[in-house]
């Protein structure tokens, strides 16, 4: 009878303390709509990881040098990929448009590249930065947070001033001043040395830009834990602040995390596209589905394709993470009320 | 309530002060670039540059520096522009800003109607078809990039529908200020006011009917159901306006931010010469001292915005005021 006794314990104790990341796990397999957006956002990483494959094997082109005297062969009929253009008005030549082939699937852009491989390699720029800025920020609003919210006192007020601060230029001015310096100048912070044209430029500037939007939430959190019970337990028994820090508060803010982020993911994206369309994010040769529809802006009017793919590529990342978000937050916080039935 | 207000006036200077020194520390004081040679531009002769090192104190320190900008923005406000030689900053803004205020509230009114009458059926009707649309088309305009949808509609509206009826009255894109035409202004204007409101609209329905839901487990919803007043009134009277609360705040941010230069990539995308697109000029051109006025400017009102959210704050809900 006892074995059985300590046997039920142990399994209840386990049930009582699955963490965030099971509980989100869970909520996820019971949400339908956020299994499909996983689904989905899952198959675009994938097929973005496929690039070089999709171009060497199914499409046949280097995607990175210009083609424009080239030519396909489309139902046995050769067509140049720079065609006058229908447009009496403009005396000129544009890409060719969507053939539906495995070749030039979505049409080429204006130096006669093929979209659709461009845009699995630009999305892999894209996702790229818009992880790891995520990952990076999140880890800088978890140090401001956890030292603004634990300490307390002046190393709050002087944190959090800080974060006021830089809350109160918009934020997308904010990342601009910063990649105008950077990318003319490049970043010399002492041992710490970028080109103007690395992609960790980018990453750095968007995980900077919203420490405080991610901060904010992570302070209330460790201030609310700060005054717990089990805490208060801690410190009378002598348990050093950091290992404190280390094995109460952190473990117990990780849903604040997973909850931030897809939300800091999406962000980041949505940012990242934007820099890039002012031409001020990621370099060329490098591209990212930002410099596609920077590409397709001239040609928005004759062949809007080379815009729209980027642009719906971005927005349906950003809905898939989006769903995602909704979901582990619906499962974490008690609070939330996003979908209620 | 003096006391805490004057509390909160210091705050706001001191991070007013945080701000410029920012912006002043990011272009005067970084590592490896001379601000004298990115004002006086490219093949400036000799005499140029020091005649621009003597006027903005280059060859002294930095706080001094930082005082001579300030002097020449607040107090003097001759600062001159550097790409347009002899324009001066402050009232090149003050023409832009008309046009960014006529984009943004347009904006904003489009987006509160339809968020707080969207968000309001969204929570009456929760959990059922209606509510579950509205949240779907929702999501999906938080999910478009504003820019990118800016160009599609440009591409819809310019070129491949505009000899249909239905887009055939859309101006070509650029601004037509209101005191010349007034019709043209607003047919000028209605494109990029949809555009820029979508994804608010998406963010302020979600929003509300979360908060309207949160508020229907409050005792008091729960007494004025008990006293048997119909749904209806519930909603419009009680639920609403106490959901008013949180609303008003996020929009005081939103509307300071988009008003103060956050709207930059609509007014690039549409031509339209507002603050956002003066910024944006100013920092291809480098033109710092334009930088510094206009990234002043965005952060002052986005920080007197938030003191007058928290003011109305405090008069929207007892329960927040200091206590005496």
């Amino acid at each position: 009878m006892p074995g059985l006794m300590k046997t039920s314990s142990t399994r209840s104790e386990r049930l009582a303390s699955s963490g965030p990341w099971k509980t989100a796990l869970t909520g996820l397999a019971r949400d339908h709509t956020a299994r499909l957006a996983g689904l989905g956002l899952l198959l675009i990483v994938l097929a973005c990881l496929m690039a070089p494959f999709y171009a060497a094997h199914i499409a046949h082109t280097d995607p990175f040098s210009a083609n424009v005297a080239g030519s396909i062969v489309l139902d046995g009929q050769e067509i140049d990929l720079m065609q006058p253009d229908d447009n009496p008005l403009h005396l000129g030549l544009s890409p060719i448009g969507p053939t539906w082939h495995t070749r030039y699937l979505l049409g080429a852009d204006s130096q006669g590249r093929d979209i659709a491989a461009r845009l699995l390699y630009g999305g892999r720029n894209s996702l790229l930065i818009a992880s790891s800025s995520a990952a990076l920020c999140l880890a800088l609003a978890t140090l401001i947070g956890v030292a603004a919210g634990f300490l307390g006192g002046v190393a709050d007020a002087v944190l959090s001033r800080l974060m006021d601060i830089m809350w109160a230029v918009p934020v997308y001015l904010f990342a601009i001043c910063l990649s105008i310096v950077t990318i003319t100048t490049g970043l010399h912070l002492g041992p710490l040395t970028l080109e103007g044209n690395s992609l960790l430029v980018p990453v750095m500037i968007i995980a900077l830009v919203y420490v405080p939007y991610a901060a904010r939430p992570i302070r209330a959190r460790v201030m609310g834990l700060k005054s717990a019970e089990f805490v208060t337990a801690a410190r009378c028994l002598g348990v050093p602040r950091w290992r404190i820090v280390l094995l109460d508060i952190l473990p117990n803010i990780t849903d604040t995390l997973v909850v931030l982020g897809p939300l800091v993911m999406n962000m980041a994206l949505l940012t990242e596209s934007a820099l890039s369309f002012l031409s001020i994010g990621v370099q060329a040769p490098a591209s990212s589905w930002g410099t596609m529809i920077q590409d397709g802006e001239g040609l928005i009017y004759t062949r809007p394709m080379v815009a729209m793919a980027p642009g719906l590529a971005i927005a349906a990342v950003v809905l898939c993470l989006n769903i995602l978000g909704d979901s582990f937050r619906d499962c974490l916080d008690p609070r939330s009320t996003s979908r209620e039935p | 309530m003096l006391r805490a207000l004057i509390t909160r006036l210091a705050q706001t200077l001191l991070v007013l002060f945080g701000i410029s020194a920012m912006v002043f520390g990011v272009f005067f004081a970084t590592p490896g670039m001379d601000p004298t040679a990115r004002i006086a531009g490219r093949g400036a002769s000799p005499q140029v540059m020091e005649t621009i090192r003597k006027e903005y104190g280059f060859d002294r320190s930095l706080p001094i520096q930082y005082a001579i900008m300030m002097k020449k923005l607040f107090i003097s406000r001759d600062l001159a522009s550097y790409a347009n030689r002899g324009e001066r900053v402050v009232p090149e803004i003050l023409r832009a800003a008309p046009v960014t205020a006529s984009l943004v509230c347009g904006a904003a009114f489009i987006w509160v109607m339809t968020s707080l009458l969207a968000g309001t059926l969204a929570a009456a009707t929760k959990g059922r078809m209606v509510d579950r649309i509205i949240m779907a088309l929702g999501m999906v305009g938080i999910s478009i990039p504003v820019f990118w949808l800016g160009e599609v509609m440009n591409m819809l509206t310019q070129s491949r529908y505009h000899d249909r009826w239905w887009f055939a009255w859309v101006p070509p894109p650029g601004y037509v200020p209101l005191t010349q035409n007034p019709w043209g202004w607003f047919l000028s204007l209605v494109i990029p006011w949809c555009v820029l409101a979508l994804a608010f609209t998406g963010i302020y329905s979600r929003v509300l009917r979360g908060d309207l839901i949160a508020l229907s487990h409050e005792d008091f919803i729960r007494t004025a159901r008990a006293k048997g007043l119909s749904p209806t009134r519930i909603m419009l009277r009680h639920s609403l306006r106490m959901a008013l609360i949180g609303y008003t705040a996020l929009f005081g941010m939103d509307f300071a931010q988009l008003v103060g230069g956050g709207a930059l990539m609509t007014e690039v995308v549409f031509g339209l010469p507002g603050v956002g697109h003066l910024t944006y000029q100013a920092l291809s051109n480098m033109d710092l001292p334009l930088i510094m006025a206009t990234v002043m400017y965005s952060a002052t009102f986005v920080v007197i915005a938030n003191t007058l959210v928290d003011a109305l704050h405090m008069a929207l809900d007892p329960r927040i005021r200091p206590n005496r």
